[in-house]
């Protein structure tokens, strides 16, 4: 079973792609740029589609997905904790 | 698997495109014709309707887009005949004038000196004999490079980015070697990838073209924001669905052009493209109005990745929704002509959901109903750069 989906070796976010993660649980990960698996531990009950941070990511860093910048963390996000759009915000507009 | 000898069951044109449905349609100009056109595709079976509700004190280059799409609509291959109504003769003719270029039937009626009464019963005595025309118009075997094939994604989730959107960039990089003509769009939901999509630019004048159409979006967008936009782009269905920033919702929409497709020109809003290929046509990130603009552009099939489940149609594209949400696939499956949720559980690859696609596609075009087809779902909007005079 794939808990949740890394695009690319430079990602700090993963994907959930399972209903109902609570936190604690113990993840499987598919990183699809090189076809390994990694282990992780939830942090927080996560919904599907949503992330969970896959490195620790601090304030103010730039947040990586698919190799790119997709914004800035506006708090602290522990690896395994929820990252979504309490502490995530975008670097345009 | 498909190659250059594939071929389709489509209805060639006069002009020699190639439609994949064969409607006859009845196009209000404007917003006060649309009560006559309804009551014309109501006496007469067979016939289409296509309300909306614009075309009245319009002005610049806002008009000459509302014209570029209703012609573009009436031009499009899966259209074998349109009556055009309007309120004034005038303008009646310059849409029938425009579709009358593509040889395929077309007449026009004004409201104005016989009202609604006797103008429905002019249009409806030709739209029958339109029906019946079409009727025994016959599909035809068509190479695969006769095909104009579009996509724009919506309801956009963080599965958009990992199933749906790539497998339509598989498609994608399958039929642009076959010389298929293929568009994508959505401006604002390039930005933050908009290096990609530039450096995927066949050659530096493509590159300048988009570029200059990207930054002008952006000047819309930084003219009339109030904020950083997170209440609307991303949306509320995006971010219910894992979605954080325009970034993100950017680097997964993209993936919708594949590896290896170079973008081969730029057009503006319902403009035409002029050989086979991608091409990028700026455009809103609205559904509706996207897939519009494509119907206008002349593509006849479409392809509409989806995330949280968007439930869109049109009137002359046929729209082909495929998700790789499992929890869509299940809850709206009725809208999804393909599930390719098993590519997040490895169950199956990029290669094979992207075949799986053209196989959907080639079903549909050879006549078989899309879900928004069997569901009624004919959504035309149009889309308006600015305030009437």
């Amino acid at each position: 079973m794939i808990h949740f989906l890394v695009h690319d070796k430079k990602d700090t976010v993963g994907v959930i792609v399972v209903e109902g993660v609570k936190a604690g649980q113990e993840l499987t990960g598919w990183l699809m740029e090189d076809d390994s698996t990694v282990k992780l531990k939830a942090l927080n009950d996560i919904p599907i589609g949503h992330k969970l941070a896959t490195k620790p990511i601090g304030k103010g860093d730039t947040v990586i997905k698919y190799g790119f910048d997709i914004g800035k963390a506006v708090a602290e996000i522990k690896l395994g904790e929820h990252a979504h759009v309490h502490n995530i915000k975008t670097k345009r507009w | 698997m498909i190659n250059a000898k594939t071929t389709f069951q489509g209805y060639r044109r006069e002009n020699g495109r190639v439609g994949v449905r064969n409607h006859v349609i009845i196009l209000p100009v404007d917003d006060l014709s649309n009560a006559a056109a309804e009551a014309v595709a109501h006496n007469v079976k067979g016939a289409m309707v296509i309300p909306h509700p614009y075309g009245r004190l319009q002005f610049g280059a806002d008009l000459e887009l509302h014209f570029r799409t209703l012609i573009g609509a009436g031009s499009n291959p899966n259209v074998a005949a349109v009556v055009v109504i309007c309120i004034e003769e005038q303008w009646a003719k310059r849409v029938v004038d425009g579709i009358a270029k593509t040889g395929k039937p077309v007449t026009g009626f004004g409201i104005e000196l016989h009202g609604d009464h006797d103008t429905i019963l002019r249009a409806s005595k030709v739209a029958k004999e339109y029906v019946q025309w079409a009727s025994e118009l016959q599909r035809t075997e068509c190479p695969i490079s006769d095909l104009w094939v579009s996509t724009k994604c919506g309801e956009s989730d963080t599965t958009s980015g990992c199933g749906s959107n790539p497998t339509v960039g598989n498609a994608f990089d399958k039929l642009d070697p076959l010389g298929v003509t293929m568009v994508f769009g959505e401006t604002t939901e390039i930005t933050g990838g908009e290096h990609i999509v530039a450096d995927r630019c066949a050659t530096g004048e493509v590159r300048e073209r988009f570029m200059f159409m990207f930054d002008r979006y952006q000047e819309v967008i930084n003219r009339h924001k109030t904020n950083d936009l997170s209440d609307s782009q991303p949306t509320k269905g995006n971010i219910a669905g894992g979605l954080t920033t325009i970034e993100e919702k950017a680097l997964g929409n993209i993936q919708k052009i594949g590896h290896k497709c170079k973008v081969i020109g730029v057009i503006d809003k319902a403009e035409t493209p002029t050989g086979p290929g991608l091409w990028f046509m700026d455009s809103s990130s609205a559904a509706a109005e996207m897939v519009t603009l494509c119907a206008a552009s002349g593509y006849v099939v479409h392809f509409f990745p989806t995330g949280q489940g968007n439930v869109i149609g049109n009137p002359i594209l046929p729209v082909i929704k495929l998700t790789a949400n499992p929890r869509t696939a299940r809850t709206m499956g009725e809208h999804i002509d393909l599930d390719v949720s098993g590519l997040l559980q490895r169950e199956k690859n990029m290669d094979q959901c992207g075949d799986e696609l053209i196989e959907v596609m080639l079903r549909t075009c050879n006549g078989r109903l899309t879900c928004a087809e069997a569901l009624g779902h004919r959504e035309f909007v149009m889309t308006r750069l600015y305030e009437s005079a």
